[in-house]
């Protein structure tokens, strides 16, 4: 080799090793050494119930239980574009759960994403949120998930195919996207507001549905609420996109989150009824500050904005009042006939929430871009809770046909909203009829949804 | 043929051999009491002693067709196939040859209401006894005819048979007035053991039928000409009807009449569906005063405990010389519980040139039959009432009542049946519950862990306001002219109602009970299945175990130390031995194992309950895995029917137990539908239910309809005690509770 | 006027387009099994089969029934000829008051007509929207399990009665 070319051969060797470096630094992790399993009598009991109540707000039993299967032992399956994912066992297992993880173990899986071995977890665990819990909190949440009953319940193998089954590629994933400390707290707000948005931002990550995404199945920071797609069903747009006929304020969130359902707004069904159900179990404080602090990304309602909300409350209140006086008549299968005939009887009886039906003028699904999440309702229905009071919806999959259900749909939009038609109804609905299912198939039931005020604090 | 001879039938029947198998004629056992001094008179055993005449029971026509006739009404306990066992049995003719009439003001004899467990004591020791003797009777004719001494006679097939050969059907035997006669106290009863159709599991008759749509229920029923009404009914206890503009609801299609007295509000349409939207639109039409008369939904303990209460000391024993050191005290509390038929309530009722008949499922056609004359002011010869099934009742739900809505509307359309169909909101709001219940309990243990003393009180309404009297009924409170609700009281013991098992089976040297009647009923109650003995033996049984707990006792070898009753320590070993209980047993994680046992009133069937229940430590979810009873029913009638309703007591029970109370606010009921009232779904059934029978071929029959549920429900709750270490005592035991029990 | 098809026959049937099945079935044609629970689609005493699938006949509209094929469980057989579904209940003695159980036979019957050898956990999940008050529970699975191998036989029998031409 002549001098020049070795001394490019070398820089070239330098940049190389030293890029082979950078990515080995970027992606490589130690393992944490393996602890004993500690012993749950070792934890405060005060501390462990203040877990629980973190492990709530986190929501851990929704994505780490299967529906049949023993609590926080994963094998949930989670959709993503990417692929199948498959939540994690975080029982205290030894073999098989997270039993000898040390509390530093712990808190690195949640401040950034790595679990004990030093592997990359995928970011479908959000420690793209959870990287702002405190350490405090993560001793909680700690020492909440080692007093649990260990199950022997080895991890199923994600489905994923080739570059994303790489754990290595996670690694630039986190470089492009992971931030730390993204939560600050705000000395101008209320300490209320700032417990709020430290809830938010961290462990309720209400983003990680919220938000769109990017191409790489990143939250875009840009768009924060504006609205995100989870397992076909569309998480609405919490910020000022929203499409709530009735702009939310506060108290409305403390009570749809707290209870599980608002008059003005309806019941927390699909993948917020768990959401909502943890909650309720939650001190009311925290819940408040979640509240306060969407009410804020909500923003103030402009006037147009508060006339709209008067008038879908006018509207619900003037047909629910009077039989409906739609004709029906045969020869119209459009929307109109089916809504008078399948859905007015509880849906304009005046019968209050939650066990009567929204009235649909107040309805969020019928205002929303696309009519993924009513397609869904109108085909499964809202099932009943094992031995709880709850609304009851008949699912209409299978006495309507999917021209039947688009018609529907058509008509609702139109009657019920202010918004222009939505296209490819019927797609939507043959796409729901597919998808729906797992969601109802896997998931771990939701309990305690919606409470009646009267009965909060009866058996 | 010689003409028949008219036989000395009472010489016949008086002198019909030995006697095979005895009754306690004077009816139920005794707790403390003394003997008679003066021994009853005796008389024919069952219903026989208020309907005496055989051909009440029996019927023979000359063609040799066969009718059984009982006061009691079928609500899916399979009464029909038993009765018609019996009587096929004792009258040995094939099962298939004869037919059974039920409850009928016209037709039948009248045994009051098709409850407390009864009816085979009553009814089908009725009918046994009337076959056995209509047999006799028959064999006593062909004597005579065939000149032959009865030895040298058997029956076959429906006919009398001579050692020569010849042969007489009891069609050609029976003769003009040959059954009305009066039968006699005691019987020649067929042997236990050459039983061919007793103690059988002969498939029952109506099965088939209601697995291939046939008509069964009385909401099947279409008359020529029926019309359809739905009621309007208040919205709440009391509320007055002030206004409501009918004309523009008199002009929706199909109506054909609305009716209006007083509070009471009806229309009735040609179709269906028309009369449900005409209902609906009278609905939206009606003002109504309410007042805010219910009490605190969540402190009935205190509502309870506070109303005035007349109290009587039912039960007490006293022995010195034995004295308790350890001493613990418990209350349990049972909230309002709905019967939650399936089928909400329906009749069918035609006024037609001054007759009524109404088409019911009363579970007691007599009773109603005569609320509904007082109610219309008509004698009660001229008001029918036909037995017609409806879905189970599981007591006094709305089906009287229903009744009286279809009479009091038909009344104002002569000459056209009216159906009147209850909806699902009207009878949950509106079926009179199940009382709620406070009991406390008190009791000791000696030195050696004995109970040395033993204190119950037992807190609640009547549990029976079922009509007779015009107002117990909906209709009838609600007219224009009212009738007044009688005034409540409690039933007598032995069978009693709120203090129905408030006695303990078990034997303790000092013992006493206490029964605190409330006449006052905040909210509508009446009899729901098994009364007071659900909440009794709850609570019973579950302080036997809390008891059992101080002793350091096994709970199975608690109970048999301080039981004496030694079919009661059969049912409880063969319950306990069939699960596989042991003493020193311990349970898997999460899951605990409960026993407990009970004779129903203390005189019916006897029924043990081992149960293993897993708790959800995170969520609080109370799942009955299995559960394993012993039965004791006396002779068995029909063993595929009696695993039936002890199998459906168990898992009703755990409904109950698990999930169930009315709930309402100060004005109204709240719990309206099933949204509203959840009860057990598919996603919680059991593992496995096992039922053992312990038959007691020739003893008398021991109802078996009631007598699960207490056992099953404290069997329940001492799984869960044993599973979380903590002891819930305060009916529903639901998850929420259960969840807070483990945080606490 | 509107025509229905039900157990294979054609029905002239006048009632308005909002009736729900349910009346229609019992009034106008006059048939006994689907009942009247709740109206409200909570207890699924109204079930029938409806293009194949099972359908709360309380809640669904004649609108929605043009040109479909309703089947009730007096389509599927008779006490002299019953369906296997019919013949194992029969055998179970699986019923008590017996009015929840129609509902459940048409639930289990749409279940065997779409997947042969249904698991207990999926049995039990499929007849969620059915109530029992009587506690039946335990015989009505014991039934639909013994439908199966019923159906079994029949698939095998007339297999083999086919093969043996």
């Amino acid at each position: 080799m002549t001098g020049p070319s070795r001394i490019v051969a070398g820089i070239v060797a330098i940049v190389l090793l030293g890029g082979a470096a950078a990515a080995f630094a970027i992606v490589w992790r130690p393992a944490i050494a393996a602890v004993e399993p500690p012993r749950p009598l070792a934890f405060d009991a005060a501390l462990v119930k203040r877990g629980r109540d973190l492990a709530a707000i986190g929501n851990c039993n929704d994505c780490h239980t299967v529906r049949g299967a023993k609590n926080f032992a994963g094998g949930l399956p989670v959709p993503t574009p990417f692929g199948t994912i498959f939540s994690s066992n975080i029982t205290p297992d030894t073999e098989t759960g997270i039993g000898r993880w040390s509390e530093a173990a712990f808190r690195r899986a949640m401040r950034s994403g790595v679990n004990r071995e030093g592997q990359h977890l995928y970011p479908t665990f959000p420690y793209d949120h959870f990287t702002n819990v405190s350490d405090e909190d993560d001793r909680a949440l700690y020492a909440f998930l080692m007093t649990r009953q260990p199950v022997r319940a080895p991890a199923r193998e994600n489905q994923l195919s080739f570059p994303f089954n790489q754990r290595f590629a996670i690694a630039g994933w986190k470089l492009l996207f992971l931030r730390h400390d993204t939560y600050q707290p705000d000395p101008k707000q209320s300490a209320e507001w700032n417990r709020g948005a430290y809830l938010v931002e961290g462990l309720a990550h209400c983003g990680a549905c919220h938000t769109p995404r990017n191409a790489l199945g990143a939250e875009r920071n840009s768009a924060q609420f504006a609205g995100g797609d989870v397992d076909n069903w569309h998480a609405y747009a919490l910020n000022d996109r929203s499409h709530a006929p009735v702009p939310w304020d506060a108290d409305a969130l403390f009570a749809y989150l707290r209870d599980g359902w608002h008059p003005d707004h309806g019941s927390a069904r699909g993948p917020m009824a768990e959401v909502v159900s943890n909650l309720s179990s939650v001190p009311s404080s925290d819940v408040r500050a979640i509240a306060v602090y969407m009410a804020g990304i909500s923003g103030t309602p402009t006037p147009d904005r508060k006339r709209e909300g008067e008038a879908a409350l006018e509207q619900a209140k003037s047909s629910s009042a009077k039989a409906s006086s739609v004709p029906i008549s045969l020869t119209n299968t459009a929307g109109a006939s089916i809504y008078a005939a399948a859905c007015a009887s509880c849906h304009a009886s005046g019968r209050p929430l939650p066990f009567g039906g929204v009235n649909l003028a107040l309805s969020t699904a019928i205002a929303s871009p696309d009519p993924r999440n009513l397609a869904n309702i109108v085909l499964s229905g809202v099932q009943a809770i094992e031995g709880e009071r709850s609304p009851i919806m008949p699912g209409f999959a299978a006495s309507m046909t999917d021209a039947q259900v688009s018609a529907l749909l058509s008509y609702l939009r139109a009657q019920f909203s202010n918004h222009p038609p939505w296209s490819d109804v019927e797609k939507s609905v043959q796409d729901a009829r597919r998808a729906q299912t797992a969601f109802l198939l896997t998931s771990p039931p939701p309990r305690n949804a919606p409470v009646d005020p009267q009965q909060r604090e009866k058996p | 043929m010689n003409a028949p001879v008219i036989l000395d039938r009472r010489r016949v029947l008086a002198g019909g051999g030995a006697l095979i198998v005895s009754f306690s004629l004077t009816g139920a056992v005794a707790q403390q009491q003394d003997a008679p001094a003066v021994a009853p008179p005796p008389s024919p055993p069952g219903s026989l002693k208020t309907s005496p005449y055989l051909d009440s029971w029996i019927r023979i026509d000359g063609d040799g067709g066969i009718t059984v006739f009982t006061g009691k009404a079928e609500l899916g306990q399979g009464f029909k196939t038993a009765f018609q066992q019996i009587a096929a049995e004792e009258l040995d003719v094939p099962f298939a040859s004869l037919k059974v009439v039920t409850a009928d003001t016209k037709l039948t004899a009248n045994e009051g209401y098709t409850s407390g467990s009864n009816s085979a004591k009553d009814s089908g020791t009725a009918i046994q006894n009337a076959a056995a003797q209509v047999r006799a009777l028959l064999i006593a004719e062909a004597a005579m005819r065939l000149d032959q001494s009865v030895e040298n006679l058997r029956t076959e097939n429906g006919a009398v048979v001579a050692a020569d050969g010849r042969r007489l059907t009891y069609g050609e035997l029976v003769a003009a007035d040959m059954l009305h006669v009066q039968a006699q106290p005691k019987s020649k009863l067929r042997d236990p053991a050459t039983f061919r159709l007793i103690g059988q599991p002969v498939p029952r008759v109506d099965i088939p039928s209601k697995v291939t749509g046939g008509a069964a229920y009385v909401q099947d029923m279409r008359l020529p000409g029926m019309v359809h009404a739905r009621v309007v009914r208040p919205p709440s206890y009391g509320a007055q009807l002030t206004e409501c503009d009918t004309s523009p609801v008199e002009r929706l299609p199909g109506v054909v009449k609305i009716v209006r007295d007083g509070n009471f509000l009806a229309v009735v349409a040609e179709k269906e569906f028309q009369s449900i939207k005409a209902m609906n639109a009278l609905a939206g039409a009606a003002k109504w005063k309410e007042a805010a008369n219910l009490p605190k939904q969540d402190d009935l303990l205190k509502v309870l405990t506070s109303l005035p209460s007349q109290d009587t000391t039912i039960f007490e024993r006293s022995n010195p010389a034995v004295a308790g050191q350890k001493t613990i005290e418990a209350t349990y509390t049972r909230p309002y519980q709905a019967h939650g038929s399936i089928g909400p309530s329906c009749a069918v009722a035609e006024f037609v040139d001054g007759a009524m008949t109404v088409w019911t499922h009363t579970q007691g056609v007599y009773p109603d039959r005569q609320g509904i004359a007082e109610m219309l002011r008509m004698p009660p010869a001229s008001v029918r009432l036909i037995h017609v099934e409806g879905s189970g009742c599981y007591g006094h739900n709305g089906a009287d009542d229903a009744a009286a809505d279809a009479a009091l509307i038909a009344r104002a359309l002569p000459g056209r049946p009216v159906r009147v169909q209850w909806m699902r909101e009207q009878e949950h709001a509106w079926e009179p519950y199940g009382p709620a219940m406070v009991t406390k309990l008190k009791a000791s243990l000696d030195g050696n862990g004995k109970i040395a003393d033993w204190n119950f009180e037992v807190f609640s309404n009547t549990h029976s306001m079922r009509p007779g009297g015009a107002g117990s009924m909906l209709a009838a409170q609600h007219m224009a002219q009212p009738f007044a609700l009688p005034a409540p009281r409690p039933l007598p013991l032995p069978e009693g109602g709120g203090d129905r098992n408030a006695i303990p089976f078990y034997s303790f040297p000092n013992a006493r009970v206490v029964h605190h009647f409330i006449p006052a009923m905040p909210l509508r109650i009446s009899a729901m299945r098994a009364l007071g003995a659900y909440h009794n033996v709850f609570s019973i049984e579950s302080f036997m175990d809390e008891l059992a707990t101080l002793a350091g006792a096994d709970p199975v070898e608690f109970r048999l130390k301080h039981l004496d009753d030694s079919r009661g320590r059969d049912v409880i070993e063969k319950a306990a031995q069939s699960f596989g209980w042991k003493a020193s047993q311990t349970s898997p994680h999460d899951r605990g194992y409960g026993f407990a046992f009970a004779r129903y009133k203390n005189l019916a069937a006897y029924c043990a309950v081992a149960s293993e229940v897993e708790v959800n430590r995170e969520t609080g979810r109370p799942r009955l895995v299995r559960a394993v009873a012993a039965v004791d029913s006396g002779q068995v009638i029909n063993p595929d029917g009696l695993i039936n309703q002890i199998e459906g007591a168990i898992v009703q029970s755990m409904s109950w137990t698990l999930y169930e109370s009315v709930t309402f606010d100060d004005t109204r009921i709240t719990s309206v539908d099933w949204q509203t009232y959840p009860i057990l779904r598919f996603n919680a059934v059991p593992e496995s239910v096992e039922v053992h029978i312990i038959n007691r071929p020739g003893r008398p029959f021991l109802g078996s309809g009631e007598t699960g549920q207490g056992p099953a429900a404290a069997s329940i709750a001492n799984a869960i005690a044993n599973a979380t270490g903590k002891r819930l005592r305060n009916l529903p035991l639901t998850r929420k509770r259960i969840k807070q029990a483990i945080d606490a | 006027m509107m025509t229905l098809k039900v157990n294979g026959r054609e029905h002239q049937v006048d009632a308005d387009p909002d009736t729900p099945l349910l009346y229609v079935l019992r009034e106008d044609i006059k048939l006994n099994a689907a009942k009247f629970g709740c109206g409200l689609g909570q207890c699924g005493a109204c079930t029938v089969i409806v293009d194949g699938k099972a359908v709360l006949s309380c809640v669904t509209p004649m609108v929605l029934l043009e040109g479909k094929q309703v089947t009730t469980l007096e389509g599927l057989g008779t006490i002299a000829e019953p369906a296997p579904i019919q013949r194992a209940f029969m055998e179970e003695q699986a019923a008590q008051c017996g009015y929840c159980i129609a509902g459940i036979m048409m639930r289990a019957q749409a279940l065997l007509q779409r997947s042969s050898k249904p698991t207990d956990e999926q049995i039990r999940a499929e007849l969620e929207p059915h109530l029992c008050r009587c506690g039946t529970h335990m015989r009505i699975l014991r039934a639909v399990h013994r439908a199966i191998r019923l159906m079994d036989t029949a698939d095998v029998s007339s297999a083999a009665s086919g093969s043996a031409k």
